[in-house]
């Protein structure tokens, strides 16, 4: 079974928000209809988007961190949006494992919002239909595209390649192996909704040296002369090596 | 989450027009079984049957209105395995067909006898077509609540009280709602029985609704801001949530009124909906006094409006966590 997903990595997010935008203008002109966008430009802008970065600060200053975090939907492996649904609109393909809204179905009743606790869809408030992140289906299959490009427009948008796609239920494939090894998780797993989008964490940028490192004999700072030590009388690492 | 009125009404107009039914039916049960005299007044039930009827068509209208496209409203029928929306959407329209026969064979006179012990026990008709009112009635009941009990993440709903509860507001409301009805007709031993199962039921829903209120004043919230972007600190604070103007998400899960608001609301329900009521029925139940039995149905009715309004502000979608600052 084929599960496709996006894998976000918070550790390059920049928060710049091309996602957002290749991903509203991509959905904007699909043959789905338009998102709709009220007073793009004046006060009070608001709209339907599948995709947006918040910003959160961690910590408290001076010793903070910026967290740019993309939320779209998550393509659950149980979502809880799709057997609330009354007549059907919402449902989950066999064979890719995306969550779709069928337009044509939907009676606005936005019951599937209320059962999604990540806040990923939105009706649209002028087509009065519920809207979410379709993983750019009409995108990721269409022949006429060269393969490279056969990626939802946020993947493709992102400068810093903080957005990777592929199928997270092929352990071979590249965004498996990047959850497995990077430590990437799910949001809320308290609900059980085995979301398939995962996140991965910042990483650490600092190491931690021990004073008998620097004092080691096969240390390469001593080697190439750059630091000196006098000799040691204690035993160093060295002297308990095995070689 | 924000309460939209399409619901409000919806909940308080069907939950009334059930316990009205309910009240009927017993009434019926009790007199064929010579507990109660039997109703002289052969309109009764019709005329009860046909307000029954009208509260469930005013809150089906409620309902479009909550809908984006009603015209596909039909369609909300296909998913009843899975979605409780989609039972309730069959259940309300099998209840008011059932209560559409049992009140055209009441006003129309087609009423027989379908059982008889030979000597004093005759059981009509009506009464069998209002057994199977009642399953619809119950069962309109349970898929009403089980939408918003079943969202285990909405974790002020997510409880067997809330059931329980739409249960009973809908029995008291329909109860009281009755007492008029026979004090109306001169009922008096039918208006003592209705009100005394008035006064009964609105003291239960009292105790659990009192016990929901104490449930969710003590309820730990599952999700964080810790699990909703899985970052383990115990200081995060949201600097932007990606819309300047609001969005879906902003308007539909946020009430928007202030705490205090809130709080009014609920001294407001909790006055309205018991002590008045209670007080009123207890004082006209023996005279039959129209008059004051319709003002407690009427100061109830108001009460569950705001009862209801505070169910829905109450509740706290976990999704806010994502949308506590511009």
């Amino acid at each position: 079974m084929t599960q496709l997903a996006l894998i976000i990595d918070l550790n390059v997010c920049v928060g710049c928000s091309a996602c957002v935008t290749s991903c509203k203008e991509w959905n904007t002109s699909g043959p789905a209809g338009f998102m709709s966008d009220d007073n793009p430009y004046q006060k009070d802008p608001t709209g339907t988007f599948f995709n947006r970065v918040q910003t959160y600060e961690v910590g408290e200053y001076p010793k903070t961190e910026t967290v740019h975090f993309p939320k779209s939907c998550l393509h659950c492996e149980e979502p809880p949006c799709v057997p609330v649904c009354p007549t059907g609109a919402s449902y989950k393909r066999e064979n890719d494992g995306i969550v779709l809204v069928d337009y044509d179905k939907c009676i606005g009743c936005k019951y599937c919002s209320w059962a999604c606790p990540y806040g990923a869809r939105e009706i649209d408030e002028h087509q009065k239909v519920m809207k979410k992140c379709t993983l750019c289906v009409d995108r990721i299959y269409d022949e006429t595209l060269p393969e490279a490009e056969r990626k939802p427009a946020c993947v493709l948008a992102c400068p810093t390649n903080a957005r990777l796609f592929g199928d997270v239920h092929d352990p071979d494939s590249s965004v498996s192996q990047t959850i497995r090894e990077e430590g990437g998780y799910p949001l809320m797993p308290e609900w059980g909704t085995k979301p398939s989008n995962h996140y991965l964490p910042r990483r650490k940028n600092k190491i931690t040296i021990h004073e008998d490192e620097l004092v080691r004999v096969d240390n390469p700072l001593n080697k190439e002369q750059k630091q000196h030590h006098e000799p040691v009388n204690a035993p160093t690492l060295d002297d308990n090596s095995f070689i | 989450m924000h309460p939209a009125f399409s619901v409000i009404f919806l909940t308080t107009l069907i939950g009334a027009a059930q316990g009205l039914f309910l009240a009927l039916f017993s009434t019926q049960l009790y007199s064929e079984l010579n507990i109660l005299p039997d109703v002289t007044e052969s309109n009764f039930y019709g005329l009860g049957a046909v307000i029954s009827l009208l509260l469930l068509i005013g809150g089906l209208i409620a309902s479009f209105f909550h809908l984006g496209h009603p015209e596909r409203a039909w369609r909300a029928a296909a998913m009843w395995r899975t979605s409780w929306l989609s039972r309730e959407a069959i259940a309300l329209p099998t209840m008011m067909a059932a209560v559409f026969a049992y009140g055209v064979i009441h006003l129309g006179g087609f009423d027989s006898v379908a059982f008889t012990n030979g000597v004093n026990i005759n059981l009509s008709t009506s009464l069998f077509v209002g057994i199977f009112g009642v399953v619809a009635t119950f069962a309109l009941f349970i898929c009403t609540a089980m939408i918003y009990a079943c969202i285990k993440f909405l974790q002020e709903w997510s409880s067997p009280l809330t059931v329980i509860n739409y249960i009973l507001f809908g029995m008291a409301s329909g109860f009281t709602l009755a007492t008029v009805l026979s004090s109306y007709f001169g009922l008096v031993d039918h208006t003592v029985f209705l009100g005394n199962w008035a006064i009964i039921l609105t003291i239960a829903v009292l105790l659990t609704r009192s016990a929901s209120l104490y449930r969710n004043s003590r309820i730990k919230f599952k999700s964080t801001v810790e699990s909703a972007i899985g970052i383990r600190h115990n200081t995060i604070r949201q600097v932007s949530q990606g819309a300047m103007g609001g969005s879906f998400n902003t308007r539909e899960y946020f009430h928007g009124k202030t705490a205090s608001f809130l709080k009014s609301i609920k001294y407001i329900f909790m006055v309205l909906v018991f002590p008045i009521p209670l007080i009123l029925l207890f004082s006209a139940i023996d005279s039959a006094d129209t008059g004051v039995l319709a003002a407690a149905f009427i100061i109830q009715y108001v009460g569950l409006l705001a009862e209801r309004w505070f169910f829905f502000a109450q509740a706290n979608h976990p999704q806010n966590i994502y949308y506590q600052t511009v």
